[in-house]
């Protein structure tokens, strides 16, 4: 019914036997791998929310670092003014940062489609990104603000545990469960009636304003769920890199946002998830390859929107297709 | 009493006087042509009164409410619906889900966000239904991006249909469609409007559609109403033959 390949598919068997595999890795893999993984799952909630937008409403943002970083930062405040380290707290603050920032910033962006969006969303997120840099006093500036080791479920870590074996296990499948959960809410959202009514928008925006759908209200609530799960993917992340700093909040993070989900691809809803954590991969791998890992990441980007426009999963989509067409032997 | 009544409506493009005081009313159940060259005004008539664009000055009053000001949606809501001249989907959406989003939309239900639009058994059922009328079953699982500019012209009148309306516009609901094709899209059109009891204002240029499914016809010229009758009426009207129909359809 839907033009999303991956929309319209229920959980299928592979999905399943994705979410076993990521159960066990941390029994298979180094630490180092999972703590990898964790970041990738991590990216791959901000890019299910910004997805929300692309992907679904038609809306493209240059400024999702802004709801990141707030989740990030909301979570850095909680711990330095309100001395809390619970990791449940930590991820309500990131929400309700997030989504506050997001309401407001929406306000303005939602009126705007096309370029003019896309330019307000980043000026917003550079407005953001110059307080976190300017005012350092309140956040650190360039040197951020550290963010310990949190409690999970009231349990904090124990004394004498590796950080590293912690962060690998019990912090890997607090993020997958999370994650899972990010990705069911966010399934149930796209293939809702509201979910119908952003795609619909996204295809024709004038008939579905003739079909009595209010566009700006719909597009609003949009983006402010989009910067919720982005800024829970930020509260998610800052124990992980046990510090926030302005970068979080720059514009070039808001780039790759946007590359995770072009990557992955846009039209499918697993896309930007794939796209997140083969990011991660690519750009760790690049980092530690070579000092110009921008223009290697430049030229993936290139490769990419040239050769599959679709992104990886539109491929895999489109081969899947081909092979279920092509006769029996 | 009328369902909808325009006074002195106005709409300038600049120097264009694109609907110049237009006195207009429609009757409850009635089905209506509006005619005239291009740039008469026609298209431009209906965008006012449906909300598409905003009136200079006038009234339009509908089931004796004024809603000159009155938004698209809230339009919508008091049973204002419209097609369009140039096909207006969601092309990317299929046919099925074209109507199904009409209709939650129509009983509010596109708030909905934690709920599958799929389970909704009586929205489905109901979109199927519509479909039916439309001649479109078949049809219902393609993307409407798909379809035919017959069935595209069809989905695009049963989107609207589908919100259940009481006065409906179709723009042009006939154009760009093979003549062939033109005589079973208005029957199809004519005979689901007729027995949903909706009263319909249809746009067209092709003088044979409007004589054969409009009892009352409007013609419009340089953003005034010209004349407003039977089609005999209007095959007999020397202004109208003077300036819209030539002497292929004078009696």
């Amino acid at each position: 019914m839907s033009p999303m390949p991956g929309v319209t598919q229920r959980p299928s068997a592979a999905a399943v036997l994705i979410a076993l595999a990521l159960v066990a890795l941390p029994w298979v893999v180094e630490p180092y791998q999972t703590v990898l993984l964790s970041y990738g799952l991590i990216f791959a909630i901000a890019a299910l929310g910004f997805n929300l937008l692309l992907g679904y409403t038609g809306l493209l943002s240059f400024g999702h670092s802004a709801y990141f970083g707030a989740g990030a930062y909301a979570v850095a405040f909680t711990v330095k003014y309100l001395k809390i380290g619970s990791m449940e707290l930590f991820l309500l603050a990131g929400i309700l940062a997030s989504a506050l920032v997001a309401a407001l910033f929406g306000l303005v962006c939602v009126r705007y489609t096309r370029i003019f969006f896309s330019i307000l969303t980043l000026a917003l997120s550079q407005v953001l990104w110059s307080l976190a840099f300017k005012f350092y006093w309140v956040t650190g500036g360039t040197d951020g603000l550290r963010v310990p080791t949190p409690t999970l479920l009231g349990v904090s870590i124990g004394s004498g545990q590796d950080k590293m074996v912690f962060l690998a296990h019990r912090y890997y499948y607090y993020v997958l469960v999370i994650f899972l959960a990010a990705v069911g809410v966010m399934w149930l959202i796209v293939h809702s009636p509201f979910g119908k009514a952003l795609q619909a928008i996204r295809d024709n925006e004038t008939r579905a304003e003739f079909v009595g759908v209010q566009v700006w209200h719909y597009r609003w609530v949009a983006f402010l769920i989009s910067g919720a799960f982005t800024g829970l993917a930020g509260a998610l992340w800052v124990p992980l890199n046990g510090l926030t700093t302005p970068d979080i909040l720059h514009w070039s993070f808001s780039g790759e946002i946007v590359f995770f989900t072009v990557l992955g691809g846009f039209k499918t809803f697993a896309g930007p998830v794939v796209g997140a954590v083969i990011f991660n991969y690519l750009k760790t791998f690049a980092v530690g390859y070579t000092v110009y890992w921008q223009m290697f990441l430049g030229v993936v980007l290139v490769t990419l929107v040239l050769a599959l426009p679709t992104g990886i999963m539109g491929m895999v989509a489109r081969l899947a297709q081909k092979w279920r067409r092509a006769p029996a032997l | 009493m009328s369902l909808l009544q325009t006074t002195k409506l106005t709409k300038y493009f600049g120097e264009t006087h694109a609907v110049d005081h237009v006195d207009f009313t429609v009757s409850e159940g009635e089905v209506l042509a509006l005619i005239g060259s291009n740039g008469a005004g026609k298209t431009t008539l209906i965008n006012l009164i449906s909300g598409l664009i905003a009136v200079d000055s006038g009234s339009i009053v509908f089931q004796g409410a004024d809603i000159t000001r009155d938004s698209i949606h809230e339009k919508i809501g008091k049973g204002i619906a419209r097609s369009f001249q140039l096909v207006n989907l969601f092309d990317q959406l299929s046919t099925l889900d074209n109507l199904a989003l009409a209709i939650f939309s129509r009983d509010g239900k596109t708030r909905k966000l934690f709920s599958l639009s799929d389970a909704d058994r009586a929205v489905r059922e109901e979109a199927v239904a519509v479909l039916q009328q439309f001649g479109l079953a078949a049809k219902a699982g393609m993307v409407a991006g798909g379809l035919s500019q017959g069935e595209r012209k069809l989905l695009d009148v049963a989107v609207a249909y589908a919100l259940k309306p009481r006065l409906l516009f179709l723009d042009e609901p006939t154009s760009g469609v093979s003549t062939r094709e033109k005589a079973p899209i208005m029957d199809i059109i004519t005979q689901v409007v007729r027995a949903g009891g909706i009263t319909a204002v249809i746009v067209e240029h092709d003088m044979d559609v409007v004589f054969k499914y409009c009892p009352r016809i409007i013609a419009m010229h340089h953003g005034t109403i010209l004349a407003d009758g039977t089609p005999d009426e209007i095959r007999n009207n020397e202004q109208v033959t003077a300036n819209l129909l030539g002497t292929q359809h004078h009696a």
